[in-house]
C-alpha cells in the first residue's frame, strides 16, 4: 500500500495529571480509510490519549494534528470545521439523560445546520437509528430507559448524525455479549464500508482487531510501541504484545479468526 | 466547491417524469431541496443521480424518500451511492410517536397524575419513616452498629460549618426586629416594649424557625442530593448486597446529626438575634447593653425557651427524614437528583411551617404563652 494521507497525526504526545506522566513523546499516525484499533493495558491511557486527540485533555507537549488543522490549544468555541467532521461515541454512551433517543441524535444538527425543519430532521433521526442498529421504537425512549447495549447503539446513532468523516468509539463491544458485540463489529465494518470513514478503535475486544481492525496500535511504556497489522505486531519481539496476542484468549481469538475465513 | 444540491424535472416520453439531481447531494449543500422535493407533483416514474459530484446519508435519504413516495425507480447510482441508499431503506417502518390526546383530558390526566403521585409519597413517606424508626430501634438494641464516625462528620457539615451563615442572618433579623418593633411601638410611646418583642419573638418563634428553614436549604438539599447521586451509581444497591442496611448507614447518621443540632443551632439564632436587636437598642433607643439584658431576663418566660428547644429537633428530624427520602427516591438519571432535591427542600420547609402552626396552639393550649 501507498503512503497514505493521514487524518489524525499525533507528535511527540506528552500528557499527565499531575506528577503521573501518562503519555510521554507518543506518535501515532490514522490514515485515511482505516480502522485503526488501539490497544494496550489497564490504564496505559488509550482514553486518555483519545481525550487528547479530541480536544478534551491538554496535553503537556506535543502537536495534534485532525484534518490538518492544529488542534492544541483550541477553546470549545473553535475548530467548529473540525468537529463537524468527527464523531464520538464514548464508552457509556454519554447520551443527554433528559432527551429521547431521537432528540439526542438531532443534537449535533440542529447546532451546527439550524435551517433544518423538523420533518426532516426526524427523518434523519430514524435512518440514523436505523443504521446504528436500534429498532425504530427506540427514538421515543429516553436513555434510562435502555439497556447498556442499546445505550452504546443510541450513543452511535449520536456520533454518526453528522456524516463524520472520521469516528472514535471508545470500547464499544465492552460489556455486550458476544452476540451483541460481533453485530457491533459487522455495523462499525459497514458503515466504515458504505460511509467511508475513518475509525479510531479503543478495544480490549480480541475478537473485534481480528475482525475488523485494519491496523492495530499498541500503547505501552507511555507511547505506542508498534503500530501494525497483528501478523506484523507478532513479528516484534515486545513481550506484552506476544503476552497479549499469543495468551489463551488471544489464541483462540485468532482460531475463530481463521475458521471464519476458511 | 462543489455545486449546491438541485434537481431538474424532465417529462419523459411514456408520460412520466424523471427527477435529475445534481450538485453535492450533502447535508451542507441542501438548501431548501427538502421542501422542493415535497412539493414535487408530477407523476415521477425516474430519480436520476447520475449527475450529482457527491452523496451522504441525508442525500441518500431524500433521494430513498423520493423515489419511496412515489413509486419511482432510482437510476444512475453508483456503487457508493446504492451502498448508502440500500443500508438506509430499512428506516421505513415508522414508529409512531407516543399519541397526544385532546388537551382538556390531557389537563385532567396531569391532574390525576399529580393526585396520585402525591398520595403514593405521603404513604411512602409514612413508609420511610417506619423504616428509619425500625432501623432506630434496632440501633437501640445493637448500639455497637451506630455509625459514630458518620455522626460527628455529619455534625460537622449540618452544624459547625453553618455557624456563619445562620449567625449572620439571625443578626440581620434581630435588628429588623428591633428596628420595625420600634417603629410601630414609638406611636404609643411603647418603645421599651421592643425588648420585650426582640426576646419573645426570638426565643419563642424566629429564631429555632428561620434556622430551621437555613438548615433545609443547607444540609436537607445535600442530604437528598448525596444520596440520590449514590443511588444512580448504583451504591445504594452495592450497599445492599454487602449486607449494609442503607437506612442505617446513610439515613440515621444524617438524621441523629441533624436531630442533636438543631436545639444548639436554634439556641445560637436566637442569641445572635437578641443581640443584634440590643445593639440597635443601645445605637438607636439609647437602652444600655445592661438594662437591656436585664430587661430580656424579666420579660422572656424559661418558658419561651423551652418551646423553642422542644420545637427545634423536631424540625431537624422532619428536615432529614425529607432530605434522605427524597434522596431514597431517585432513580433514573441525573435530572431526577435535581428535581428530589428541589423536592426535599420544599417538602421539609411546608412540614416546617405546618408542625410550627400545631406547635403554637398546642403550647398556647397548655398555658406556655
Amino acid at each position: 500500500m501507498a503512503e497514505q494521507e493521514s487524518v489524525i497525526s499525533v507528535r511527540g504526545l506528552r500528557t499527565a495529571f499531575g506528577a503521573q506522566v501518562i503519555h510521554d513523546n507518543l506518535d501515532l499516525d490514522v490514515r485515511k480509510g482505516e480502522i485503526l484499533g488501539v490497544v494496550g493495558g489497564s490504564g496505559t491511557g488509550k482514553s486518555v490519549l483519545m481525550r487528547a486527540i479530541i480536544g478534551l485533555q491538554e496535553p503537556e507537549a506535543g502537536e495534534v494534528s485532525v484534518f490538518g488543522t492544529p488542534m492544541r490549544g483550541r477553546e470549545e468555541d473553535e475548530a467548529f470545521e473540525v468537529r463537524r467532521r468527527w464523531g464520538v461515541m464514548f464508552q457509556g454512551g454519554a447520551l443527554f439523560s433528559t432527551l429521547t433517543v431521537a432528540e439526542n441524535v438531532q443534537v449535533p444538527l440542529r447546532e451546527f445546520y439550524p435551517q433544518i425543519d423538523n420533518q426532516l430532521l426526524d427523518e434523519i433521526a430514524r435512518f440514523k437509528i436505523h443504521l446504528s442498529g436500534l429498532p425504530p421504537e427506540a427514538a421515543y425512549k429516553y436513555p434510562s430507559e435502555l439497556s447498556g447495549g442499546m445505550k452504546k447503539r443510541a450513543g452511535l446513532a449520536r456520533a454518526l448524525a453528522m456524516d463524520p468523516e472520521l469516528l472514535f468509539l471508545d470500547e464499544p463491544t465492552a460489556g455486550l455479549d458476544p452476540i451483541g458485540a460481533s453485530m457491533f463489529d459487522e455495523l462499525t465494518r459497514n458503515l466504515q464500508e458504505t460511509l467511508g470513514l475513518t475509525v479510531f478503535l479503543i478495544t480490549h475486544d480480541l475478537d473485534t482487531l481480528y475482525a475488523i481492525c485494519d491496523r492495530v496500535a499498541v500503547i505501552a511504556d507511555k507511547k505506542v510501541i508498534a503500530v501494525g497489522k497483528i501478523d506484523e505486531l507478532l513479528a516484534t519481539d515486545h513481550p506484552w504484545i506476544h503476552d497479549y496476542f499469543t495468551g489463551p484468549r488471544g489464541r483462540a481469538a485468532r482460531l475463530g479468526h481463521e475458521r471464519q475465513n476458511g | 466547491m462543489a455545486q449546491p444540491a438541485d434537481f431538474t424535472e424532465e417529462q419523459l416520453p411514456d408520460g412520466g417524469t424523471a427527477l435529475r439531481f445534481s450538485g453535492a447531494l450533502a447535508i451542507a449543500r441542501l438548501g431548501d431541496l427538502d421542501e422542493r422535493l415535497r412539493a414535487v407533483s408530477a407523476n415521477v416514474t425516474q430519480v436520476d443521480i447520475s449527475q450529482i459530484d457527491h452523496i451522504d446519508t441525508i442525500g441518500a435519504w431524500l433521494v430513498h424518500r423520493t423515489a419511496r413516495d412515489h413509486g419511482a425507480e432510482i437510476t444512475g447510482a453508483d456503487s457508493d451511492a446504492q451502498r448508502l441508499i440500500a443500508a438506509i431503506e430499512g428506516a421505513d417502518d415508522v414508529a409512531t410517536a407516543p399519541a397526544k390526546g385532546s388537551p382538556a383530558l390531557f389537563v385532567l390526566h396531569e391532574l390525576g397524575a399529580a393526585v396520585i403521585s402525591t398520595a403514593r409519597t405521603f404513604v411512602e413517606f409514612i413508609a420511610f419513616i417506619g423504616q428509619c424508626v425500625k432501623g432506630a430501634l434496632n440501633l437501640i438494641l445493637h448500639p455497637g452498629r451506630l455509625r459514630f464516625h458518620a455522626i460527628v462528620q455529619h455534625f460537622d457539615t449540618v452544624g459547625v460549618r453553618a455557624l456563619g451563615i445562620i449567625g449572620l442572618m439571625s443578626f440581620l433579623i434581630g435588628i429588623v426586629i428591633a428596628q420595625q418593633g420600634a417603629v410601630q411601638l414609638r406611636q404609643f410611646g411603647a418603645e421599651v416594649w421592643t425588648v420585650n418583642l426582640i426576646g419573645r419573638l426570638t426565643m419563642r418563634e424566629l429564631g429555632v424557625l428561620m434556622t430551621a428553614i437555613m438548615v433545609a436549604g443547607r444540609s436537607g438539599s445535600a442530604f437528598a442530593a448525596q444520596i440520590g447521586t449514590m443511588k444512580i451509581t448504583e451504591e445504594v444497591d452495592a450497599m445492599r448486597t454487602i449486607g449494609v442496611v442503607p437506612v442505617e448507614a446513610l439515613v440515621l447518621p444524617r438524621i441523629i446529626a441533624t436531630v442533636i443540632m438543631m436545639p444548639l443551632l436554634g439556641l445560637y439564632a436566637s442569641l445572635v438575634a437578641i443581640i443584634g436587636g440590643g445593639l440597635f437598642c443601645w445605637l438607636t433607643l439609647d437602652i444600655p447593653p445592661a438594662t437591656f439584658v436585664q430587661r430580656i431576663r424579666e420579660v422572656t418566660p424559661l418558658t419561651d425557651f423551652y418551646v423553642g428547644m422542644v420545637k427545634a429537633p423536631v424540625f431537624g428530624a422532619i428536615i432529614a427524614l425529607a432530605g434522605c427520602f427524597q434522596g431514597m427516591r431517585v432513580h433514573g438519571n441525573s435530572e431526577e437528583v435535581g428535581r428530589k432535591t428541589t423536592a426535599a427542600v420544599v417538602q421539609a420547609i411546608f412540614l416546617v411551617i405546618v408542625l410550627d402552626a400545631f406547635f403554637a396552639v398546642f403550647f398556647t393550649e397548655i398555658g406556655w404563652d
